[in-house]
């Protein structure tokens, strides 16, 4: 499970983890990780608080040194080594910008301990702030600038060096929604022009779906799923994926033959089920689609609707399902055209090639 | 899943800036190894020994327990030391009450009235209480008929001495209190006197369990005042002296300093535990209380700060007018005939001068020392235990009193074998053990400091490839920039004040002025001492203000980045 089940086919990789466990006295944060990132791959590790993410980034940066297994960047092995001998730059959730020190000084602060002419040191820095739009204020001091504009500052500053690796740990949630969503392209966009390879933490999956190239799911401190973003969302590959990742209803079912399950007095086609027992089926609100044409329909009754703008969400139930309830979603002019309000009832069906099974 | 078969722990390799930082720590450290730790030792087992060096066991402490006069001492420093307590704790909690609960106005003018005695020797309030209540003293009818040399002249002085201290700690404690708790009662309609009993004194209980047992350390440690005042009452602390200086008797003096240590101890031990469960307090507060206008209650206030503010004042301006007046009560003329130290015997001029310059060393090399230390504990990677060590040395010197430490230098500096003799009586061991004398204050200071500042500048320096040594002075540094100044003035206020350490310590060479005064006032020349005492007040007072001008100015330089 902790093989990625798809892998850019560009060589070896620049970064690779294996066997990686870290522990905090007794408590083991991280269990046998092991993850291969490729050379100019935007990677996010995404998991609720407390998985340990952070946890990974830090061993990755060699700030929190793991306690068990191996660390290799570019093809050396970065086990042991301290920081300052390894070859990244790093965004931290506060920033971590130098308050006593303006945004220029701030950004040359890398440069300078590499020997440059000051010539060399000025044009870069200039540079840097015109890459990332903030040109007339270099001058300025930390405090003075907005969450976004010292969001930026510290972007620069760490890919000032033109470090191989790009860590950032949550860079984005100390802002506002809106400011979020645009930041977000412009990390992209800019990961996308120096082809920097980027591992970034987040719990915020819509920022994982929308700028990963792989996502790497983790939970308690172990890997559920690598994949790229349409992989983790449309087959995730444990309930706790399925969970975590978008809307998902759960039901009980059970599989008595291959190709078959049956859920309450209804038996539904599925294509995954291989006969195996008492199960759990999972099945995404936009999966279900009403009208009585397809395999897999049944009668169920609308049992409470609520408007979410471009769709509708309904809860539906169905003598046929036993208790089970679910959630669908319903494009407004399917709503129109079926005039579903609460209380009436209509032929849906579950598509057997997107029920999911998990075990019990 | 696999188990790997690289289940070997992984040794981190410490980088040079770890090495580096860790050689710091450990040079500090061997500071406070050489300048605290063994000293105390010495003095342990000196006091195991009789004067020929030869072990004696207990002896020293049954010939101690047998002594009547030395037993004594202990009952008269616990009295001393438990009224004292009781009384600056009610004042210094009821003015912080007015400041803080009231809206009277001149709050902080009193506030600094109120700071006033920390820069002066606790000799000076027994000196003033000599001109006002003594033989002679301008008011003494108002004991009528009791004597101020003894318990009373002890505890008024211990009280102004003691009363700065306490009175920070309480307030402290009571801005932390949630002003929700107090609508909450208002809004039950309890009445104003079960409130402060139900929701003020408890939510300031830590504040006054820490306030009550530093005035109770500060107290029993003093020297100064019972010295001065004290006539015929002995107490812990000039036995010490007495035995040492007077009779030559080191052996006694150490079994003497070790009984002090004991309380000190005790009382430090349970202020640590109480500070931190405050602190839990702190990091949950909610809203603060902001006080409403209340005429009687504003005006009672305000009368009770006056008060408060004419002992202080009155102390010291007796003291100012004792030093001024040609030879009281005979001839009242004005004069500065009293400053001309240079004729008494005491160390002159040259003692106020010495204290200058101990004062600007303790300073400079203090701060650096402790700011330092602070830095590479705070900020260090690995060796734990090191790390735990250091904390605890650095914690150590708030819990031994500045006599004791005194006398463990003698016994550990003077010893002819020790390859640090060289320095004793001389400047430099003033200077090593008034910064160890006051380390701890400062240190914490340093931490608060170091701990306030985000965790992460280290880690981006480091991904930056900046060594930690420029990330110190470009970073670290100009942003603790007011803390280190606190502890600069902290550390100068005190070494021009101290007297308990650096009276065992001074040579023919350093005299020191506060030295200067308890020596002048044992020769009889009560008025040089008053003067000598002012002038420290004076410097004290001078260095302070244009600390706070400077900083002000500094600030306004380097951290421009503070104003948005
Ligand atoms: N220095 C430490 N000492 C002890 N336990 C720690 C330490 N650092 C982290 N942990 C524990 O390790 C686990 C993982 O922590 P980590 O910070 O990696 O979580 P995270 O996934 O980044 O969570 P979040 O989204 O809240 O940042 C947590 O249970 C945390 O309490
Ligand atoms: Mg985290």
């Amino acid at each position: 499970m902790n093989d990625a089940t798809t892998q850019p086919s560009s060589g070896a990789p620049y970064l690779r983890i294996a066997d990686l466990t870290k522990k905090f006295g007794d408590f083991t944060a991280l269990k046998d990780i092991s993850l291969e990132v490729f050379e100019g791959e935007f990677v996010c590790f995404l998991g609720p608080s407390g998985c340990g993410k952070t946890t990974l980034l830090r061993a990755i940066a060699g700030l929190d040194i793991q306690t068990y297994g191996k660390v290799e960047q570019g093809g050396k092995d970065v086990s042991v080594l301290p920081p300052a001998e390894r070859d990244f730059g790093i965004v931290f959730q506060s920033y971590a910008l130098f308050p006593n020190l303006s945004i220029r000084k701030n950004i040359a602060y890398g440069l300078e301990n590499q020997k440059l002419a000051k010539v060399a040191i000025d044009n870069r820095v200039q540079e840097l702030l015109d890459l990332v739009g903030l040109s007339d204020q270099g001058e300025k001091y930390p405090a003075q600038l907005s969450g976004g504009q010292q969001q930026r500052v510290a972007l620069a500053r760490a890919i000032a060096i033109s470090p191989g690796l790009l860590l950032l740990d949550e860079p984005l949630s100390a802002l506002d929604a809106k400011v979020r969503v645009m930041l977000r392209h412009e990390i992209k966009e800019l990961q996308r022009k120096l082809g920097v390879t980027t591992v970034m933490v987040t719990h915020d999956q819509e920022e994982a779906l929308t700028m990963a190239d792989r996502i790497v799911v983790m939970n308690d401190g172990v890997i559920e799923q690598v994949g790229s973003p349409e992989e983790i969302y449309n087959t995730p590959a444990t309930r706790f994926v399925a969970d975590f990742i978008g809307t998902m209803n759960f039901v009980p079912a059970q599989s008595s033959r291959k190709g078959e399950i049956t859920i309450g007095s209804t038996t539904l086609n599925c294509d995954l089920a291989t006969g195996s027992g008492n199960l759990i089926a999972a099945i995404r609100p936009e999966d279900i689609q009403v009208g009585s044409g397809h395999q897999n329909s049944f009668t169920a009754i609308v049992e409470s609707m609520e408007f979410l703008g471009a769709f509708v969400r309904a809860e539906l139930s169905s003598v046929s399902l036993g208790d089970a309830r679910l959630l669908a979603d319903f494009s407004a002019n399917v709503v129109r055209g079926e005039q579903l309000a609460k209380g009436i009832e209509l032929p849906v069906s579950l598509p057997g090639e997107s029920i999911r099974l998990y075990a019990q | 899943m696999h188990t790997s078969q690289l289940d070997k722990v992984v040794k981190p390799k410490s980088s040079r800036d770890d090495r580096q930082m860790l050689m710091f720590m450990i040079v500090i450290a061997s500071y406070l190894v050489f300048a605290l730790a063994l000293p105390l030792y010495t003095i342990l087992s000196k006091s195991f020994k009789n004067n020929d060096g030869d072990f004696v066991g207990l002896g020293n402490y049954v010939e101690y327990f047998n002594t009547p006069a030395l037993v004594y001492s202990i009952q008269n420093s616990l009295t001393i030391s438990l009224i004292t307590t009781v009384i600056s704790v009610s004042i210094a909690f009821m003015l912080a009450y007015g400041l803080n609960r009231s809206c009277m106005p001149f709050k902080g003018t009193f506030k600094a009235i109120a700071m006033i005695p920390i820069l002066v020797p606790s000799l000076l309030p027994g000196i003033a209480l000599i001109y006002l209540f003594g033989k002679q003293g301008m008011i003494r009818w108002l004991l009528f008929g009791h004597d101020i040399y003894g318990p009373i002249g002890i505890v008024i002085s211990e009280v102004f001495f003691t009363l700065p201290h306490a009175l920070i700690i309480i307030m402290t404690a009571l801005s932390i209190a949630d002003a929700r708790l107090y609508e909450a009662a208002d809004s039950l309609r309890t009445s104003k006197l079960k409130i402060f009993f139900t929701v003020t004194l408890p939510g300031a209980r830590y504040g006054l369990i820490s306030a009550a047992f530093v005035v109770f350390t500060l107290t029993i440690t003093d020297f100064g005042a019972p010295k001065v005042i004290g006539g015929g009452y002995n107490v812990l602390a000039t036995d010490i002296y007495k035995q040492v200086i007077g009779q030559q008797n080191f052996e006694m003096g150490a079994v003497v300093s070790l009984i002090l240590l004991l309380p000190a101890a005790v009382a430090f031990m349970v202020d640590r535990i109480v500070q931190r469960k405050q602190v839990a307090l702190l990091s949950a507060r909610a809203v603060a209380l902001e006080p409403k206008p209340s005429t009687v209650f504003d005006r009672a206030m305000l009368g009770y700060s006056i008060l408060i503010s004419i002992f202080i004042l009155g102390i010291l301006g007796t003291c100012q007018y004792a030093a001024l007046i040609k030879f009281y009560p005979y001839d009242l003329t004005m004069g500065l005939s009293n400053y001309q130290f240079d004729l008494m015997d005491g160390g002159g001029w040259d003692s106020y001068f010495n204290s200058l310059e101990l004062g600007a060393w303790t300073a400079v090399i203090g701060t650096t020392v402790v700011f330092l230390g602070a830095f590479m504990v705070e900020k260090g990677k690995g060796f734990k235990q090191g790390r735990n060590i250091f904390q605890f040395l650095a914690m150590l010197p708030m819990a031994v009193p500045g006599l004791v430490l005194g006398l463990a230098y003698i016994f550990f500096f003077n010893a002819p074998n020790n390859p640090f003799h060289f320095i004793y009586h001389t400047m430099a061991i003033l200077v090593v053990s008034t910064v160890v004398h006051f380390y701890t204050v400062s240190h914490l200071t340093a931490i608060t400091a170091l701990k306030q500042m985000d965790k992460e500048f280290e880690s981006v320096g480091a991904s930056l490839k900046a060594p930690f040594y420029k990330t110190f002075t470009k970073i670290t540094v100009p942003v603790c920039l007011p803390a280190i100044l606190d502890i600069s003035i902290y550390l100068f206020v005190n070494a021009m004040t101290t007297v308990s350490a650096v009276v065992f310590l001074y040579g023919p060479h350093t005299a020191l002025a506060s030295v200067a005064v308890l020596n002048m006032d044992d020769a009889g020349d009560i008025a040089p001492a008053a003067a000598m005492g002012m002038m420290i007040f004076y410097t004290n007072a001078g260095v302070r203000i244009v600390h706070g001008l400077l900083s002000r100015g500094v600030l306004k330089k380097t951290q421009a980045w503070r104003a948005r």
